[in-house]
């Protein structure tokens, strides 16, 4: 497992390298360059000559990356020029707001999917699994952006039980600690400021985690329906066990190996930034910020969050390899 | 077309002319606009929906509109525009005298007035900003830190092949303040309006390092003072910045020299989305926004929001390339007058105003609203008359009719809320007299103003609103010669040596009416040249809640939120 797991990590090294010289050339190759974007409608050839000239924009490309890379093993990823400070102190400034609504958008996605899928699949052919199969075909067609305007409009502003954007109130004054501001609440003991933390993920957990659901219950569905016409689920019936067990023991844990898969591809997929989710509820998290960032060229932010939620997607599948391992015995023995 | 009377700050050509200023910066505070119902009260919290988070707080590196906003509740400057209007009218100065030659301003300050910190305004501390920007040295240089510093005063005390206007600064007393140029501009002093020449604690931008704008080859950092200090005397101080909400709140100085604001506390949140900001402020979780889709008025106002139109102060105009620019590749015939002039006359401006424009828009006879001095009523203009642009075109019969038209995407600007369907309106007024027309979208920022800038287009649509009430900062901006004595690549470098020499003419006269007479003769020279078509003023609009009172909408977006209260 050791092993395995520094393999992986040391994978990560040449990822990173290919994505970074990647990312340098595309984000250079787009028209119009940060000089431009940072100057607007107001900038004159030599404010952008100027501009270029300051900050090293007008040296060879690949004395640029050579900087770049020379900086971003010390984990500097140099100064936003949209927000003129250093990357890293944004993005570990935002991505707790993106883990946070990850974590509820999952919580809602896997709470309502696996029960469903199950249930849909216990009652084969049944109302209910139409009406699951068909719901979870909506729930990937439908646009996050329209679904998120639909949700706020009814839930926030018609029958306002919701806040609609941001990620808190602006009259409660909470104390951060951490930044992930429902944790911070409870830690403090400032239960409102969690509570309205909380309130504030409900909606656009709802919108984010529709697809994540929809996949999910189809997994599940597809792969209980496997499961229960399996040789050793008739055995396990025949030798008399009760049917919780035979649930328990061989169909759920059996049924869950590539819902696992997929539960860890969707979360590490909204971990890089909800960006729709993220604009249509004003949330502040990486997402956002990537969003503003292609807007205004601001290439520092787009390497650096790129670099780092990439860091960031290889973890999470990593531990969703390791976590076969605990589910089936037999990846361990290999 | 009614013109305002000319500005009051009017500086005699005979001797040294006492200009003194009503010092009456902030009464008539609970006369402004808003709700007419219920009575104003003190205290709350109003929450303000802002497109975009501030850059940083210092106004010396801010030129950003959503940055201004909240530095004009912090900060005051030597002038500030009145009420309502672009007249520049005292604030912290309570006048200022001008020399004859139009070289040394002799400003009189307010007495009794504190910094947040409590250290005093004075005339040292004007001339400590006065020099602070005027010697700022490597990033602080870079054009998207001081970028109106340079703009109206030009180069630095370490560059002294870049011209600038700044000459000195000194405190003769406790509170005068002599300002010297080293030439006269109509920039100056009218730019002290602006919240980039805010006064700034001395002691606190020494404290937090203020010019210290550290970095390395991308992009620099703000300083400790522009982030977490900023000190002004203005009537709300700083209280935190929550970057991981999108939020600013700024709570009432009771201190303020003038008369105290009436809410407690504003917050400034960041939506970036229209759709949304419009939602919350139906939800009640904001009180109002700006930049408020024309398409919404109807909506908000039914509701019971209220929608303050502000004047228009800018200007949407048709840029049209000269061709003198290598490798743009325009159009040869754009060169002839006459088939600028057919242009001119092909578009029926006044249905595209009626039919695209909020209510308050009106047609362009030149490039700068009637508001501003030097506006001409007598300048050539140019009618809806498709049959005389075909027969411009026929006379001049050019080897290709087809006109490349960039239009913008993504993107709404006050002069122009849809660019679409303003591009749409115009080329299909175009086609109609016989141009055919390429057209090419592209995203606003940075790619179409970068096209549009390079004059990569034959015509594009582009505008500007106004900072301050000066017709340089519009037609200068637009038409004035750049150091290879050509116009901008915008308009594809046209050589007009007519115009250039009466824009710095104008630019250079020290007496206001005779600037104006000048401005006037430089609107009647562009307007005959039509180096571009202007098409219209448009005035953009914010919105409250119905229980938000006192606000009252500014041309130029600067807008004074301490005369502001809710009712409930």
């Amino acid at each position: 497992m050791l092993r395995f797991t520094v393999r992986r990590l040391l994978q990560l090294v040449p990822i990173l390298l290919g994505l970074s010289v990647l990312l340098f050339a595309w984000l250079r190759a787009l028209p119009g360059g940060p000089a431009q974007a940072a100057l607007g409608e107001r900038a004159t050839p030599e404010d952008i000559e100027q501009y270029n000239r300051l900050f090293g924009l007008d040296q060879p490309i690949w004395i640029q990356y050579l900087r770049f890379l020379q900086r971003a093993v010390t984990l500097d990823f140099g100064n936003s020029t949209q927000y003129g400070r250093p990357v890293t102190e944004v993005f570990f400034e935002r991505f707790p707001g993106t883990i946070e609504l990850t974590l509820a958008a999952m919580v809602f996605a896997i709470g309502v999917g696996i029960p469903l899928g199950y249930v849909a699949a216990r009652r084969y052919g049944s109302a209910l699994d139409s009406a699951s199969v068909v719901g979870s075909l909506l729930g990937v067609a439908v646009p996050v952006f329209f679904l998120a305007y639909l949700l706020r409009l009814l839930f926030a502003v018609e029958l306002g039980w919701l806040p609609g954007s941001g990620r808190q109130d602006v009259r409660i004054d909470a104390t951060r600690i951490t930044n992930f501001y429902v944790l911070d609440g409870l830690l403090t003991r400032e239960w409102d400021a969690a509570w309205d933390a909380l309130l504030h993920l409900v909606l656009p957990a709802l919108a984010l985690g529709t697809i994540p659901l929809a996949i999910i219950v189809r997994i599940t569905r597809a792969s209980v329906l496997d499961v229960v016409n399996e040789d050793y689920v008739r055995t396990a019936n025949a030798k008399g066990l009760s049917a919780a067990t035979v649930r328990r023991r061989h169909v759920v844990r059996n049924a869950l190996l590539p819902v696992s898969t997929t539960i860890g591809l969707q979360t590490g997929l909204l971990l890089s930034g909800a960006v729709l989710t993220e604009t249509v509820f004003a949330f502040g998290g990486v997402g956002l910020a990537l969003r503003d960032a292609i807007t205004y060229r601001d290439f520092a932010i787009l390497q650096g969050f790129i670099l780092l939620l990439a860091v960031v997607y290889v973890l999470v599948n990593l531990l969703v390899d390791i976590s076969y391992g605990v589910l089936d015995p037999r990846v361990r023995v290999r | 077309m009614q013109r305002r009377p000319s500005r009051v700050l009017a500086a005699s050509a005979a001797a040294l002319t006492a200009v003194t200023l009503s010092a009456c910066a902030s009464s008539d505070r609970d006369s402004g606009g808003g709700g007419e119902g219920g009575e104003a009260q003190s205290g709350g919290t109003l929450v303000f929906g802002a497109t975009g988070d501030p850059s940083n707080l210092d106004p010396a590196f801010a030129s950003d509109g959503e940055t201004f906003r909240v530095l004009r509740q912090i900060y005051d400057g030597l002038l500030q525009p009145a009420e309502g209007s672009t007249e520049a009218e005292p604030d912290l100065a309570e006048g200022y005298e001008v020399s004859d030659d139009g070289l040394e301003y002799t400003f009189t300050l307010r007495d009794g007035v504190t910094f947040h910190d409590g250290t005093d305004f004075n005339a040292e501390a004007v001339c400590f900003n006065f020099e602070r920007w005027y010697n700022f040295t490597g990033l602080a240089q870079s054009p998207s830190a001081s970028s109106y510093y340079q703009d109206v005063f030009g180069g630095f005390a370490d560059t002294p092949d870049v011209p600038n206007i700044y000459a000195g600064c000194e405190a003769t007393d406790e509170l005068t303040a002599v300002i010297r140029l080293n030439r006269v501009t109509s920039k100056f002093p009218a730019a002290l309006t602006l919240p980039a020449f805010s006064m700034q604690s001395p002691t606190a931008l020494q404290e937090y390092d203020a010019d210290n704008l550290s970095g390395n080859e991308d992009a620099f950092t703000y300083s400790e003072y522009g982030l977490e200090h900023p000190t002004g005397t203005g009537p709300f101080r700083f209280d935190s910045w929550d970057r991981g909400n999108g939020q600013i709140t700024i709570v009432r100085n009771d201190e303020y020299w003038g008369e105290p604001a009436l809410l407690d506390e504003i917050v400034f949140r960041t939506i970036p989305d229209g759709n949304t900001r419009r939602q919350e402020l139906q939800a009640g979780t904001i009180d109002g926004y700006d930049f408020v889709a024309p398409a919404d008025y109807g909506t908000l106002e039914g509701e019971g929001a209220q929608v303050l139109v502000r004047d228009p102060f800018n200007i949407l105009y048709l840029g049209i390339n000269a061709g003198n620019v290598a490798g743009t590749n325009a159009n040869p015939a754009l060169q002839d007058p006459r088939i600028r002039q057919a242009i001119a006359h092909a578009i029926d401006r006044q249905t595209i105003v009626n039919s695209l424009l909020p209510e308050g828009a009106e047609v362009a006879t030149q490039f700068m609203p009637p508001t501003v001095d030097g506006w001409a009523d007598d300048v050539t203009t140019y009618d809806y008359d498709p049959e005389r642009a075909r027969q411009l075109i026929d006379e001049v019969n050019p080897a290709s009719r087809t006109l490349r038209f960039y239009y913008p995407t993504d993107v709404t600007r006050p002069y122009l809320p849809d660019p679409a369907a303003m591009f749409q309106a115009i080329s299909e007024d175009l086609s109609e007299v016989g141009f055919t027309i390429e057209p090419t979208a592209l995203q606003w920022n940075p790619d179409y103003l970068q096209a549009a800038q390079a004059g990569q287009a034959d015509v594009h649509l582009l505008g500007w609103t106004g900072d301050y009430n000066d017709a340089y900062n519009f037609i200068g901006t637009f038409f004035a010669a750049k150091a290879d004595g050509l116009a901008k690549a915008e308009f594809g470098a046209f050589d007009a040596p007519e115009v250039f020499a009466a824009l710095d003419r104008a630019d250079a006269e020290p007496d206001p009416a005779n600037r104006t007479a000048l401005y006037q003769e430089a609107n009647r020279l562009i307007m005959d040249y039509l180096p571009a078509v202007p098409v219209s003023h448009s005035p953009p609009a914010l919105v409250v809640a119905e229980d938000v009172q006192g606000l009252t909408p500014s041309p130029l977006t600067a807008e004074d939120f301490s005369t502001v209260s809710l009712t409930s």
